[in-house]
């Protein structure tokens, strides 16, 4: 038998969907890990690494439309997509975010 | 193909197999079940093979059956590089530009070393000499030209072949043939003084021959150059070693058997073992004439390239449009586009209206660039000429109506990017003439692009290098946005975005793709600003979602163009802007400065940059109570507190009691001025009021971009009034002088003097109706230092001061709205977030960057 470590993720209640208004991003916990929130104006949610994986940035405090988040100190994008960035820097990492009765519940 | 030539291997692909068709008469069998048109090419040269790709990149191939004949057994080569090849600096492989592979597998049959004999253009079908037929619906002639051979006795051999010896200088196979011979040859005679033959001159030279130069016309170059600049040439040509003669033409050419001399019209004889033959060239009419198509000096075709048969076009340098026939590669590609536009169906209304010819070349080891004209025609034709002989330099321009017609610059082509783009796209020319041609060393002193090496850096903001540029443009990018997408050059402060456009032009060699987007005011709405402003107005939009569902293509949001559209519908509804928070920058969300580890910068109004006592206990206290890392005074006279955390921002500004100074925003920042008139023994007027004064009123005006103004009690500018967007400088007897256009960031200019008023109120009223055309006309993010010199500063004062278009009142009042409409960001959103959570943390848990605190 072979051992393989196992990697299951885990989901949690981080808030109300109305703490983060329409378009905006709001960052919190999750079981440890920093996550920005992010409830775009088609009403859809994403959630992602809370800092830019270019230079730290807070991506909570971003700029979002229905395809890319923009980082606010240097405006990388990221793709909700794939979290690719579409200006060549690394990717951001997107977490699974779904709402739940009215809970932002976020997998990490 | 001169005698004794042995055809050692086709160029550009596979040797031709036998030819497998009969001798006698046949019909070429088509695929009756292929349903596709039949487009036939005759010729594979430069213009012929360009269009079949042309047609290719439509989808072409699905349309038509394409079959081309070409005359020479090679595939399509570059013939603007057989002088190269000549002189021995490129091998003939460089010089392929399509296979014979790339025929077959792009499904195109090439018939190659066939010639074509007569159309039939009752039946559609071509004759060619090896007896075949080839039907068809569309026919194209690209039959380019051919050398002229002047008459001269015993130039030709009895059986009309050239005399062994003599060459044309135009196909592959005759530069072999020379090739071949130079090493049997000491005495080289090249008849001709235009391009050709002083590139064949120059390359003779380089195998060591002695060579002659004979030219029919008194200056060189005659049909691109003045005498003047022939002269210049003359002397440089000498220079290399090459014996120039001039005004004389050949009569005989002298030998049996072998060229052995030429005699001049003026009884002289020259010995040479090897006569080249450049005397210009000869659209190929032949076949035209033949199958009865109209044939002047070319055959004449309409603005679609259509002779007069409905199915048969002629492009490239056989064909002759509006009475013109051009002998450069750039028409015959631009034909090429058009037919295939037409043919195609891509655009079926597509037109060729002529070409704008400019020629950028190295002849015979001198830089040669040559566009337009050549000499003023009319009486007041601007002329400039600059020459020095000694250096083998010589430039000039005409310009007609403030419009580039011509310019000639030989030795010295530092300047062609910008005199082509100025030639063809007719843009604006500097009111100093002569910086049409040199660089003014004025303290802007330019590099030329061509000059910069690589490894220079073009974009310090995000380490950008000439080379990388270089790279994306060879790559295929060459759209100027695009580059800028992908190499992130001129996306920091934007200050070398003139100098990425100027190496994107060079690297692209003028070939630069017209970027729609770069006229829209923001990239998600494909409008520029006057057009949007219309629409927003019609369509009643007052938030950045409803300009986004109504003008963005599908409705689509965009992130990037969210701030630009903000600032804009609050700049045109004032108090009546349906604010959405989302559609603001992450600045004016909070109302302060994000800092790059996350914190926030507050730097309280400070009008005038006067302040007092109390206010500076005020924010000392301040500072001390929330742990401020960092007290500055910033350039613009105020106070800066750094490293704020979001969460302490609406307590800090309410223990603060002072309203915001707006230094985060696109917007009218604020004033400096220096101590004026109350204290300074210099001050001529009372600097410290006027300054107040206009930061009162227009404290917080959006706008395009920020704007940084100044007022100063003289002259010795203590408060740096001349280097302001606005800077208003008091001369003396109650005058005031308002500049506008200045900066002093990324790029330091002077202000242009826009009025000298007798009062602080007028000054008032000219600096608003200033801001106000600004923002309305300015695109986003460009400051007043482009604004102005791209508007003009005329028209500028004709509009603002002569109220030319009748706008004054308008702007007056569409300004005083904005100003009616301020309130305190401060005082707004510190009781009550606008939105939940509008000063939460977005970086609570990890350490945070590490600002040293001093």
């Amino acid at each position: 038998m072979s051992l393989t470590e196992l990697r299951t993720s885990t989901a949690y209640t981080v808030g109300r969907v109305e703490e983060v208004p329409p378009g905006e991003g709001r960052a919190f916990v999750a079981g440890g890990v920093q996550v920005a929130v992010f409830r775009l104006r088609d009403g859809s949610l994403h959630a992602t690494q809370a800092a830019c994986p270019h230079a730290g940035g807070p991506l909570a405090d971003g700029q979002t439309d229905v395809d890319v988040l923009v980082c606010p100190l240097h405006l990388y994008a990221y793709r909700w997509s794939d979290g690719a960035s579409t200006s060549g820097t690394a990717p951001v990492r997107l977490y699974p975010v779904r709402d739940v009765d009215g809970d932002l519940v976020v997998e990490v | 193909m001169g005698p004794g030539v042995a055809v050692s291997r086709v160029l550009g692909g596979r040797v031709m197999p036998p030819s497998p068709f009969h001798p006698t008469s046949f019909r070429l069998d088509v695929d009756e079940f292929d349903e596709r048109a039949s487009l036939v090419v005759v010729g594979n040269g430069m213009a012929g093979a360009r269009f079949v790709e042309e047609v290719l990149e439509r989808g072409g191939g699905e349309q038509f059956r394409i079959t081309v004949l070409g005359e020479e057994p090679h595939g399509n080569y570059n013939r603007i590089m057989l002088s190269p090849v000549l002189a021995g600096e490129s091998h003939e492989d460089d010089i392929v530009l399509n296979s014979h592979d790339w025929y077959a597998d792009n499904g195109v049959t090439l018939r190659a070393g066939v010639r074509v004999e007569r159309i039939d253009t009752a039946a559609k079908v071509v004759h060619a000499a090896d007896g075949s037929v080839t039907a068809y619906d569309h026919l194209v002639l690209a039959t380019g030209s051919y050398s002229f051979i002047p008459p001269m006795t015993g130039v030709r051999a009895a059986d009309g072949e050239l005399l062994p010896g003599v060459y044309g200088f135009r196909t592959i196979d005759e530069t072999r043939a020379m090739l071949d011979a130079v090493g049997r040859c000491e005495k080289a005679v090249v008849m001709g003084g235009g391009l050709l033959g002083l590139e064949a001159a120059r390359a003779l030279q380089g195998h060591g021959l002695q060579v002659d130069l004979v030219h029919a016309m008194p200056h060189l170059m005659n049909v691109q150059l003045d005498a003047e600049a022939g002269a210049i040439l003359k002397k440089s040509v000498e220079s290399l070693g090459i014996t120039v003669h001039l005004d004389v033409f050949a009569t005989e050419v002298f030998g049996t058997g072998h060229v052995e001399g030429v005699g001049l019209a003026d009884g002289r004889r020259i010995d040479a073992d090897l006569l080249v033959v450049a005397a210009g060239v000869r659209p190929s009419t032949d076949l035209g004439v033949r199958s009865g198509l109209e044939v002047e000096r070319g055959i004449v075709v309409d603005d679609q390239l259509r002779t007069d048969d409905p199915d048969v076009y002629a492009i490239g340098e056989c064909a002759q449009h509006r009475g013109e026939v051009y002998g450069l590669v750039a028409p015959a590609w631009e034909h090429a586009k058009v037919l295939a536009d037409v043919l195609t169906g891509t655009d079926p209304d597509a037109e060729y209206h002529g070409s704008r010819t400019a020629t950028k070349l190295k002849v015979a080891g001198v830089d040669v660039a040559v566009m337009g004209i050549n000499t003023p025609e009319r009486d007041d034709d601007e002329f400039l000429v600059i020459s020095e002989p000694k250096r083998g330099v010589h430039l000039s321009v005409v310009i007609r109506d403030d419009t580039l017609v011509g310019a000639t610059l030989l030795g010295d082509t530092r300047k062609v990017a910008f005199l082509t783009q100025a030639f063809d796209r007719g843009a604006p020319l500097p009111e100093e003439r002569i910086r049409l041609l040199v660089d003014l060393s004025d303290g802007a002193e330019e590099v030329g692009v061509a000059e910069m090496p690589g490894d220079s850096q073009v974009c310090n903001c995000n380490g950008v290098t000439k080379g990388a540029i270089c790279a994306v443009v060879a790559d295929g990018c060459t759209a100027l946005g695009g580059v800028m997408d992908r190499t992130r050059a001129g996306k920091g402060c934007g200050s070398c975005k003139s100098l990425v456009k100027q190496i994107v032009e060079w690297a692209a060699d003028g070939d630069l793709t017209e970027d729609p987007s770069a006229s829209w005011y923001v990239p998600g709405i494909p409008m520029a600003k006057p057009e949007l402003i219309a629409a927003i107005r019609e369509q009643d939009l007052r938030s950045v979602s409803a300009v986004f569902a109504a003008l963005a293509p599908a409705g689509k949001e965009d992130a990037k163009s969210k701030m630009g559209l903000t600032s804009l519908l609050k700049m045109l509804w004032g108090v009546d802007f349906v604010p959405e928070k989302d559609g603001e920058f992450i600045n004016d969300r909070v109302h302060a400065n994000i800092q790059r580890d996350g914190t926030f910068s507050v730097v309280p109004q400070m009008k005038g940059g006067v302040t007092t006592p109390a206010q500076l206990r005020r924010i000392a206290d301040v500072a001390e109570k929330y742990e401020v890392p960092m007290v500055k005074v910033t350039g613009g006279q105020r106070i800066d507190l750094l490293g704020v955390r979001k969460e302490d921002l609406p307590a800090m500004w309410s223990d603060l009691g002072m309203p915001s100074g707006y230094a985060y925003g696109k917007s009218m920042r604020t004033v400096k001025t220096c101590v004026g008139s109350d204290f300074c023994r210099f001050g001529l007027g009372d600097s410290t009021q006027l300054g107040i004064d206009l930061e009162s009123r227009f404290q917080g005006i959006e706008s395009p971009a920020k704007m940084k103004l100044a007022v100063v009690g003289c002259p010795r500018n203590c408060a740096e009034a001349y280097v302001k967007d606005v800077g208003v400088v008091a001369v003396g007897n109650g005058k005031w002088e308002v500049h506008v256009g200045g900066a002093a960031g990324a790029t330091v200019r002077k202000g242009d003097l826009l009025a000298t008023v007798d009062s602080p109120e007028a000054v008032v009223t000219l600096a608003g109706r200033f801001m106000q055309y600004y923002r309305e006309n300015a695109n986003w993010l460009e400051r007043t230092y482009d604004f102005v010199p791209r508007i003009g500063l005329e028209k500028i004062k004709q509009v603002l001061l002569e109220d030319s278009e009748g706008l004054v009142a308008e702007l007056d009042a569409n300004m005083q709205r904005s100003v009616d409409a301020y309130t305190d960001p401060w005082g707004q959103d510190g009781g009550e977030p606008s939105t939940p959570g509008q000063f939460r943390p977005s970086l609570p848990l990890i350490p945070l960057p590490e600002v040293p605190v001093r």
